[in-house]
């Protein structure tokens, strides 16, 4: 596992080098081959036992904010990057450039507000980043327009197997890729780490297009929606109840036998699955099955809480899940037996 | 002639987006005398083949059709679903859907609040059935249904479901059995999942990499009662496409459909549709370019389960198409 670590870092859309650095580090020490594409996607090679081009991928970037304005006060203006739910902003702690400078997201005092804003989500433009400057000089000297926010917030682990960190969407995915690398199987595979995801798929896209799979994998972090005031029909994922196989969204109809086939290796497994129930959102998935001639793709995910937040909550059990299911059907479709 | 006993057998077989397998092996059935060669690609795609030397061309139709897909199956026996395309929750309330195994179920609404505003999530599929085993061995997750509902024709038009674009694949199917003489080498493309985002003609619009491209597919008209403000008519002939979201047509192509028209003597009208888009968007920004154009079939009640033709404008649309290929 290298979730804690690849957590911690800062890798919003278009600024994921920390991320990459990183798991090209681990990816040296391990002795795997990788080469990083124009767009900044790493492509790792395992070599192996080999039917056809497996490409499995998970994304390295992660929602967060860009600096779009520094006011008289040198308070920080800023823009979303990504899907960001501006409720989840207010009052949390962040990081802003490559020199890290602490900050809090701040607003007016709940004292202060008029009885039209009390109980409403603030605008992303009614909040500003504080970071304890006094002039616009003062923190133009440490923060340009333009420099990326990331959250604050450190992984820990709590409760049955549960962790809570930022960016478990798609870090968990990161850290399984490093996991089946690390184990050098004998059936062959490109794992991809992928930027830029949050914006629109597009690295993923630039990534298949050189790869040209015949069976794409995305492994993600994805909406688990499993707590109070949820109708049982509306809970999209369940947390601790294992791998969640995608059957559509808004990027793909997942190819229906592919996916039943996965469900068959995890039954013959002794793997839990679940079938993620909401129809919404989108992954890598979308852009990989499209390139080219078109590649069977599917997308097998840990439910994570809270996600899209500084406190994304997910499970080591479904951890271990996604992992142990993703070797096994790497391992069924490199021997040749007819599963896709 | 119109051959209602295949149009028909089009409309009634099943294929939501992403479970084209029934109706592939229906056209492939239909067509397998009548092309040089035919393949499947990875997503699905039905891709038949007239060999020439010549400029290559694309024709283009969609098998999918509009449906739900179960996303939960609770403990009574009811379903939830999502939509598979297009669909607005206020014209599902009623309607009788029915699986790819012929199971069918009727879709109810919950009690609504005051005010409370109609959503896909406030339905649900009643499946007639009390019998939990029942149930839990024929409804999975995934599971997809179509609308359910009866083919009938007059002297000049059709009411069917899935006209969009199953009449598409009638006219493609009905050009290549009556494929001219040419060098041209022309592929005929059942194309996947159109309805959920025109997935499939990107795949086949890479691979193929034609010189021309044409679509046929359903337009909407604007001759019912307080209708739509466009020129499009029932009767008034093939429609060729200028402008839709997903294209704005080939001027060559334009030109080149038109004077086809006029020389064979064929009906036609232009159409300009505000919304909407079909194959010929991700085949015209396939690879380098590829100048392309839509052969559009004037259809009223789109994406419901009563959507009604013109025979005679599919007739014109066909003779279009044989031209076409021959050029």
């Amino acid at each position: 596992m290298f979730l804690k670590e690849l957590t911690e870092l800062a890798g919003v859309s278009g600024c994921e080098y920390e991320v990459r650095n990183y798991i090209k580090d681990i990816l040296t020490r391990m002795g795997c081959d990788y080469y990083v594409d124009k767009l900044g996607n790493i492509i790792a090679h395992n070599k192996g036992r080999k039917q056809k081009t497996i490409m499995v991928a998970a994304h390295m970037d992660e929602v967060g904010l860009i600096v779009s304005g520094i006011d008289s006060d040198g308070f920080i203006k800023f823009e979303a990057v990504g899907g960001i739910d501006p409720r989840v902003l207010n009052s949390k702690a962040v990081f802003v450039g490559e020199k890290k400078i602490p900050g809090i997201i701040g607003s007016k005092a709940i004292h202060l507000m008029t009885s039209d804003e009390k109980g409403k989500a603030l605008p992303l433009g009614k909040m500003y980043i504080d970071i304890g400057t006094s002039s616009k000089a003062e923190t133009e000297k440490l923060v340009s327009i333009g420099d990326y926010v990331s959250f604050n917030s450190k992984y820990v682990e709590f409760g049955d197997n549960l962790i809570k960190a930022k960016a478990l969407d798609d870090r968990i995915g990161c850290s399984i890729i490093l996991d089946l690398l690390s184990m050098k199987l004998d059936a062959d595979f490109y794992g991809v780490f992928t930027v830029m995801e949050e914006v629109g798929l597009r690295g993923a896209e630039t990534a298949a297009y050189r790869l040209e799979p015949d069976l794409g994998l995305v492994l993600e972090g994805t909406v688990c929606a499993d707590m109070p005031e949820v109708d049982e029909e509306d809970k999209s994922t369940l947390i601790g109840k294992g791998a969640a196989l995608s059957l559509m969204d808004n990027t793909t109809v997942y190819d229906i036998d592919l996916v039943r086939s996965i469900a068959k290796i995890a039954e013959d497994n002794n793997i839990n699955y679940q079938y993620r129930r909401s129809s919404a959102g989108g992954n890598d998935a979308g852009a990989i099955h499209k390139t080219k001639s078109g590649a069977k793709t599917a997308a097998i995910s840990v439910p994570c809480r809270y996600i899209h937040s500084p406190v994304c909550v997910a499970s080591k059990k479904d951890i271990h899940s996604v992992l142990e299911l993703t070797k096994s059907v790497i391992i069924e479709n490199q021997k040749g037996e007819d599963h896709v | 002639m119109f051959n209602s006993e295949l149009m028909k057998r089009l409309s009634d077989c099943f294929g939501p987006s992403g479970r084209e397998k029934m109706i592939r092996e229906l056209i492939m059935d239909e067509i397998k005398d009548f092309a040089d060669e035919i393949t499947i690609d990875p997503l699905g795609n039905l891709i038949a083949r007239k060999k020439g030397k010549g400029k290559k061309i694309l024709f283009s139709a969609h098998m999918d059709q509009i449906g739900l897909m179960v996303t939960h199956v609770d403990e009574k026996g009811f379903l939830r679903f999502a939509n598979v395309g297009g669909l607005n929750a206020k014209e599902l309330q009623g309607l009788r859907m029915v699986f790819a195994d012929g199971h069918e179920g009727v879709i109810c609404c919950e009690e609504l609040k005051e005010n409370e505003k109609l959503t896909t999530s406030k339905l649900f599929l009643d499946v007639a059935s009390c019998d939990k085993e029942f149930i839990k061995e024929n409804f999975r997750l995934g599971d997809m249904c179509v609308f359910k509902s009866d083919y009938y024709e007059t002297d000049d038009c059709v009411i069917c479901k899935a006209a969009d674009d199953r009449v598409g694949c009638y006219i493609l199917i009905e050009a290549l059995k009556n494929h001219p003489s040419t060098d041209n080498d022309v592929y005929y493309v059942f194309s996947v999942q159109e309805e959920v985002g025109c997935r499939g003609a990107k795949t086949a619009g890479y691979s193929i990499d034609p010189d021309l491209a044409v679509a046929v597919d359903v337009t909407a008209t604007g001759d019912s009662p307080d209708g739509i403000k466009m020129d499009v008519k029932l009767g008034g002939g093939a429609a060729i496409k200028l402008k839709d979201n997903s294209l704005i047509t080939h001027p060559h192509v334009k030109d080149l459909l038109t004077d086809l028209a006029e020389k064979n003597k064929i009906r036609y009208q232009y159409e300009i549709l505000e919304f909407g888009g079909t194959d010929a968007g991700p085949i015209h920004t396939s690879r380098e370019g590829v100048p392309s154009g839509v052969i559009s079939i004037p259809t009223r009640n789109l994406h419901t389960s009563g959507e009604i033709f013109n025979k005679n404008d599919v007739e014109e649309c066909i003779k279009l198409l044989i031209a076409t290929a021959g050029e």
